[in-house]
């Protein structure tokens, strides 16, 4: 039972994770409940359908159709968070002070909801797919399974519980700095899905490794652990890094990074002009 | 938000990064024709073989059939790789190149018994 809670908690806390930095991300948005419900409704009835498709899965594109189906729902994860990062960018401010003034939920629109929808969606499947084959074949192993099947319960309940607590510990800091501080985890979750996505491609052999690990940092953090294993989440640590994960990881960064930048630096240098215009000494 | 990291720092790490490449032999995602395979069979939950050499430096091809009827995760934090083998499937997985040394493996879902290790040489 105790194994099984293991690996149970395991799986979900990878998605538990990023479902809470995504939910405190979009904090006073009016309708996220009802997006994020939808993403993770998606997401499990997707982790049922790739868990029931799983040998088609497997079994495709000579064997390595798990990797590029991977690698691709990691991918578009990436795409929509650096989406929203950018989007938060030109209107994070703006969403800041009115929240602020209003003092209720503001309306923002569905397109930034919708990508994180599909943010969250794509992690529960990801990792779902795996915790029902895995109580699946508890299942249908025979006997114990009921003990089993309450460890994958307790499992759930506990990476669950986690997700709670970085949620309301995030909850905790004002308006300015829960934006500013999640949008920074935005991008380092961004940078660790895309390097993980290359790690799926060069196992399916569809990139090449460029090279031996980088580092071997196993000794003193192993992704296994507790806390490695949330570093490898939230920021991507990863032990024993591949060359060209370190290119995907850097990248992620430059391309989410710099386009934040640009818009931000837009937004604030319109302001300043309108600021200007209107003979206002106002700093920024 | 980015203020406190320019664009200018994010290029130069890109740039350190991608100099450290250059010194590095580039291996092929996957070489046609001789790349050694090795092939591992669950049965059981237990891993055969168990044990194997591989050469080192080489990149290669691991073939792990699931003969159970119920799914594996084959997973090395050694080798880094991780993968589910559905029940009576097998996943093909590229590893590699290693440098000479032991790299453990297991199966997430029966660590109890499920282990093995490759011994590059």
């Amino acid at each position: 039972m105790l194994a099984t809670l293991i690996i149970v908690f395991r799986e979900v806390l990878e998605a538990a994770l990023i479902v809470s930095i995504v939910a405190a991300a979009t904090k006073g948005v009016a309708g996220r409940g009802r997006w994020l419900g939808a993403g993770i409704l998606a997401g499990l009835v997707g982790a049922s359908l790739v868990a029931a498709f799983a040998s088609a899965i497997s079994n495709s594109l000579e064997g390595t159709g798990q990797e590029i189906f991977n690698a691709s729902v990691l991918f578009l994860a990436v795409i929509m968070l650096g989406w929203h990062n950018v989007w938060m960018g030109s209107h994070g401010r703006q969403l800041a002070t009115e929240m602020k003034e209003v003092g209720h939920d503001v309306t923002v629109g569905t397109k930034p909801l919708y990508a994180l929808a599909i943010v969250v969606g794509a992690a529960v499947m990801r990792e779902g797919s795996e915790v029902v084959l895995f109580l699946n074949g508890i299942a249908s192993g025979g006997v114990g399974n009921s003990a089993m099947l309450a460890g994958g319960l307790l499992g759930i309940a506990a990476g669950g519980a986690l997700g709670f607590a970085l949620y309301f510990g995030l909850l905790r800091l004002s308006l300015n700095m829960l934006f500013r501080v999640t949008g920074w985890m935005i991008l380092l979750l961004a940078a660790g899905m895309a390097a993980q996505g290359a790690k799926f491609l060069v196992q399916g052999g569809f990139l090449p490794p460029m090279g031996g690990f980088m580092w071997n940092t196993s000794w003193l953090l192993s992704e296994s652990s507790l806390i490695g294993q949330t570093l490898h989440t939230l920021v991507g640590y990863t032990a024993r890094p591949l060359p060209i994960q370190a290119i995907f990881y850097v990248a992620t960064l430059v391309v989410i990074g710099g386009l934040m930048k640009i818009v931000g630096d837009g937004v604030s240098n319109k302001a300043k002009a309108r600021n200007a215009a209107a003979g206002s000494v106002a700093g920024d | 938000m980015l203020r406190s990291l320019s664009a200018k720092t994010l290029l130069t790490a890109m740039g350190v990064v991608a100099l450290s490449f250059a010194a590095t032999a580039f291996q092929p995602a996957r070489a046609a024709g001789e790349m050694p395979t090795f092939e591992i069979h669950i049965r059981d939950h237990k891993f055969d073989p168990a044990n194997f050499e591989v050469p080192a430096d080489t990149r290669m091809k691991l073939v792990v059939h699931n003969d159970d009827p119920t799914p594996e995760e084959f997973e090395s934090h050694d080798l880094f790789i991780e993968k589910i083998i559905p029940g009576g499937s097998k996943g093909i997985m590229y590893v590699g190149p290693l440098e000479a040394g032991t790299y453990h493996f297991f199966g997430e879902f029966n660590e109890a018994t499920a282990q093995g290790d490759l011994i590059a040489k």
